[in-house]
Parts: structure tokens; C-alpha cells; sequence
């Protein structure tokens, strides 16, 4: 029982950070109905900009809330910004063009990103900057709730009901959610997508970047290929959630965040990995819509 | 006196083909005027044109501006407003936000809300289910939220596009009831049909369109009495 709950707040820990980088995922597919591949190195370049960030500001060992704010701050404006340029450079050019070709560009951003980020970063890890100090808050039942732990749910609660609140009770958030099931009608009525697109680009990015300091709290190593295998998780969670369906996005990574810290706690770390694809093959197999996505069927 | 939209020599392509061949037409301050034709014809490429979902070639304009170098999100705020084909309210929106969505380029808020009062008064089931889900209503309930939410924008023209399509006999007399309403209300409409014979009743003017041309025109009544349109569209 013990053991149940501590690998439960873990899971629910992980699965978080996953929710918010899926939320990148299933909003920019919701709007736009393409996989941005580049999502994963956005959020890589999150973790990079905290770093520069804190260094420029002399924050690189004073933790404490006002680095947390400060690194959040840094992350989510230099992710922001790319998903922006993203875009910008690479997407709207496209978005008359078969969608295969926008499907092999986002994979060609991606690379440049990660390959780009090996020449300017360097290739050897870097270390994060210190955020909060991890120490243990209370002890029940045997089970440790720690710093790091509460303060990463924290943060995502505070972003998912900020995302909440913008997305069903603005305006910017209705358009957002007019211009993903017919972006035609939306611009009849006077919205611009292309603003709203790269609106979306945005604050999906700006999410990633959140993800990357709550990472780089926990695990403080970063590199230029980090996002790979994160986002590859982050992309299963957004599929196993139903691509396209928010509240999937935060279900599926709450799923995938807990499977995880289950099978590696009562089986073993080797399967960390494996679990995730074994979830892509049987979600595709069986509910290839996602669990809260609904099938293609259109009512005439 | 000048008309508030006016077509000149306008001409879709699609590819290769000639979908709109340089047709001419009008509609003046108060009228409710409807382009009839059949399947095809062009009837909908041609509202497509105005409102700026397709390229086209020759002159558009509203109130003697020119739309063709204006956006689509622009268009809207010039007092061009649409229904759409398929009515295209937003399923997954409330009722109420897709009234909201009508009034977007706004922000006189007051004015706003006495829009959306006049909207639920015209249509008192809309403000039953203004919580619920666009998607859950009637074909014909949806119909009066895409013309509810046109009306939002106040527009100096209304285009409705098929509004009697997929609805039964019974919701269509109500639909046209509504063209009526508006219409005496002062709003001026482009009727896009089908439907020739409703059409044609609550018309001031028509025009008949056949393979991407103007075919004939006339009064709403006379069109109705004419020997060829009766063969061809009122089925008699």
C-alpha cells in the first residue's frame, strides 16, 4: 500500500509534466490537424532558455520561488517565441499544400533544431540551474511528499486552469475553438486564424516550457537531444488522450505519468521506455480515436 | 440610388474549369433578392466569390467599396454577413457563444447584449438552449443560430446560402417566414436556393442561373408566372 502510494504521487508528478507537453501536441493538431514534430525540441529549447536566462540574471544557485518564477519566465517566453517563428517561417507558407509535406517539414524543423542546438549549446549535458531544494514536506503513512514533487503539481494546476479559463471563457479562446472546427466560417465572421494560429503556436510552446523547467528541477541535466524521447511520450499521452481533445491531452498524460512510475516501481526500469509504445501499438489497435476522441463520423 | 452590393463580369475558375462566366447582378437597399438555379449552376461559388472563400476575376462591391482586395475577416466589418451552406454553426460552441462568435469584430458591449435580446425574441427556442451545445440541436434550430449569428454582425447585407436545405416542409415555411420578418425589418438579404418556388415568393427580384450564366431575371413574381422557369425549376 505503501509502496502503491508513493509511486502513485510519482506518476501523477511525471504524468503532469507529459499533460503539458501533450497539450502542445493536441492544440496545434486540433487547429491545424498536424503532428508538429518540432513540439519536442521547442520544449528542449524551454529548458535552454531557462538556462541562459538564469546565467545572464546570476540566478544559476540561489533557489527559491523567485528562481522558479524567473526560470518559468525565461522557458516560456523563449518557447513562445520559437513556436511563434516556427510558424511563421515554416508552416503558413504551407498551409495550402498537401498535408504530407507540412507532416516532413515539421520532421525537418525538428532535426534542425536538435542539430542546430548541438552546435550552438554543445553537445555535452549542461547542468540546470538549481530551482527549489528538495527536501521532504511531510511524511504519512510512510509515504514522502516532497518539495519538488508538490511544487511541480502545483505549477501545472496553476497553468491548466489558467489554459482552462482562456480557452472556454475569452474571446481569443472561443476563436480558438471556432477557428479548429471551421476555420472557413470563423474567418466569414471576422477572425483572423492566421493571428489565431499562430496564437496557438504560442501557447502551446510557451506549455513545453513549463514542462522543461518542472523538468530540469527534477532531473537537472539538459542537452540538445532531451526532448526526444519525452516528446515522444508527451505525443503518446496527446494519441492515447485523443489528438485534437484538451482534456484528452491532460487525461493521457496523467495515464501514461502513472503507468510508467507503476511498471518501472513493480517491474522494471528496462520497460520504462517499451511502455509507451506498447500503449501507441494498443490505443492505434483498439481506440485508434483516443479515449475521450470521437470517431470521424459527421452528421449530415 | 446606388445599389448595396454589386456584381460586375465576375468569373470563378476552378482549375481548368469555368465555374462562373462573367455574370452581372444587384441588390438594392431593402431587397430581398434571390439567385435560383439547379444543382451546380453556380449558385454557391458565386456567394463563395463575395464573401471570399474563392479567387475570382471582375468587380465586387458593397456599398460602392470594392471587395477584392479586402480579407475575408475583413469583409464582416464592411456589413457583410453569411449563413452558410450547411449552416455551419460551430457543433462543439454553445448556442450563446456562437451568437458571440456573430458579434466577434464588435466590442460595443451594450449593444451587443440588445442584439442578442432581439435574437432571442426572433427566436425564443434559441434562448431556451443557449447553454446547450450547438451540435445537439435540430437541422432547422441550427438554421435560425447561423442566421441568428449573422444578424449578430448587424450586416448591411445578409447572404443566406441554402437556408430551406436538408429541413422539413414545415421548418422550411418557418425559415422563409424569418427572410420575411428580417426583411420587413429593414435588413437587406441575397437568397441563394434551391428551393426556387419559396424562393421566388418572398423575393423582390431573382436571377436564374444556369451553368455559370444568368439565364433570365425578373421579378420574384413574374419569374414564379414564367412558362420556361415553371418547366425548369417549380416542376409544373
Amino acid at each position: 500500500m505503501q509502496d502503491f502510494l508513493q509511486h502513485f504521487i510519482n506518476g501523477v508528478s511525471l504524468g503532469s509534466i507529459y499533460a503539458l507537453i501533450a497539450l502542445g501536441y493536441t492544440m496545434v493538431y486540433g487547429i491545424l490537424q498536424l503532428i508538429n514534430f518540432a513540439h519536442s525540441d521547442v520544449y528542449m529549447i524551454g529548458a535552454f532558455s531557462a538556462y541562459y536566462g538564469a546565467m545572464l540574471l546570476g540566478f544559476q544557485n540561489r533557489p527559491g520561488i523567485a528562481a522558479l518564477v524567473i526560470l518559468l519566465f525565461f522557458a516560456m517566453a523563449g518557447c513562445a517565441l520559437l513556436g511563434f517563428t516556427i510558424e511563421r517561417l515554416a508552416y503558413r507558407p504551407l498551409r495550402k499544400a498537401p498535408k504530407l509535406n507540412i507532416l516532413i517539414t515539421a520532421i525537418g524543423v525538428s532535426l534542425l533544431l536538435q542539430y542546430s542546438g548541438q552546435v550552438i549549446f554543445g553537445a555535452d549535458p549542461k547542468v540546470f540551474p538549481s530551482v527549489l531544494q528538495d527536501s521532504v514536506i511531510t511524511e504519512f503513512l510512510g509515504v514522502q511528499l516532497k518539495v519538488l514533487d508538490v511544487a511541480v503539481l502545483l505549477v501545472t494546476f496553476v497553468m491548466m486552469l489558467a489554459l482552462h479559463y482562456l480557452i472556454y471563457h475569452t474571446k481569443v479562446g472561443r476563436a480558438m475553438r471556432a477557428v479548429s472546427t471551421n476555420m472557413n466560417v470563423a474567418s466569414m465572421l471576422g477572425v483572423n486564424s492566421d493571428r489565431i494560429i499562430s496564437f496557438t503556436f504560442a501557447l502551446g510552446s510557451a506549455l513545453a516550457g513549463v514542462g522543461s523547467v518542472l523538468v530540469g528541477m527534477k532531473y537537472p541535466k539538459i542537452e540538445p537531444l532531451m526532448g526526444m524521447m519525452i516528446g515522444l511520450k508527451a505525443f503518446v499521452a496527446a494519441v492515447l488522450g485523443g489528438i485534437g481533445n484538451i482534456p484528452g491531452a491532460v487525461l493521457g498524460g496523467l495515464l501514461m505519468g502513472l503507468s510508467e512510475e507503476m511498471v518501472v516501481g513493480y517491474l522494471s526500469s528496462t520497460y520504462r521506455d517499451a511502455l509507451a509504445f506498447g500503449i501507441l501499438i494498443l490505443i492505434l489497435i483498439f481506440r485508434p480515436a483516443g479515449l475521450l476522441g470521437r470517431g470521424g463520423v459527421e452528421k449530415v | 440610388m446606388k445599389p448595396i452590393l454589386e456584381v460586375n463580369q465576375l468569373n470563378v475558375y476552378y482549375g481548368s474549369i469555368h465555374a462562373i462566366k462573367g455574370i452581372s447582378f444587384h441588390v438594392n437597399q431593402g431587397e430581398v433578392v434571390s439567385l435560383i438555379g439547379a444543382n451546380g449552376a453556380g449558385k454557391t461559388s458565386t456567394l463563395r466569390a463575395i464573401s471570399g472563400l474563392v479567387d475570382s476575376k471582375g468587380e465586387i462591391s458593397l456599398s460602392g467599396q470594392s471587395l477584392q482586395t479586402v480579407k475575408i475577416y475583413d469583409r464582416v466589418k464592411l456589413g457583410l454577413a453569411q449563413s452558410p451552406e450547411g449552416r455551419g454553426v460551430f457543433p462543439n460552441l454553445s448556442v450563446l457563444e456562437n451568437l458571440q462568435m456573430g458579434a466577434y469584430f464588435r466590442s460595443d458591449k451594450s449593444e451587443i447584449t440588445k442584439d442578442l435580446e432581439k435574437c432571442y425574441v426572433l427566436f425564443p427556442r434559441l434562448k431556451e438552449r443557449r447553454s446547450q451545445l450547438a451540435g445537439t440541436l435540430s437541422g432547422g434550430e441550427q438554421q435560425m443560430l447561423a442566421i441568428s449569428r449573422a444578424m449578430m454582425a448587424r450586416p448591411k447585407l445578409l447572404l443566406l446560402d441554402e437556408p430551406s436545405l436538408g429541413l422539413a416542409p414545415m421548418v422550411v415555411m418557418q425559415i422563409f417566414e424569418i427572410v420575411k420578418k428580417l426583411n420587413s425589418e429593414g435588413v437587406t438579404i441575397l437568397l441563394v436556393e434551391q428551393n426556387a418556388r419559396m424562393a421566388l415568393k418572398v423575393s423582390n427580384r431573382a436571377y436564374v442561373l444556369e451553368t455559370g450564366k444568368i439565364v433570365m431575371e425578373g421579378k420574384g413574381q413574374d419569374l414564379l408566372n414564367d412558362d420556361s422557369v415553371r418547366q425548369a425549376y417549380l416542376g409544373v
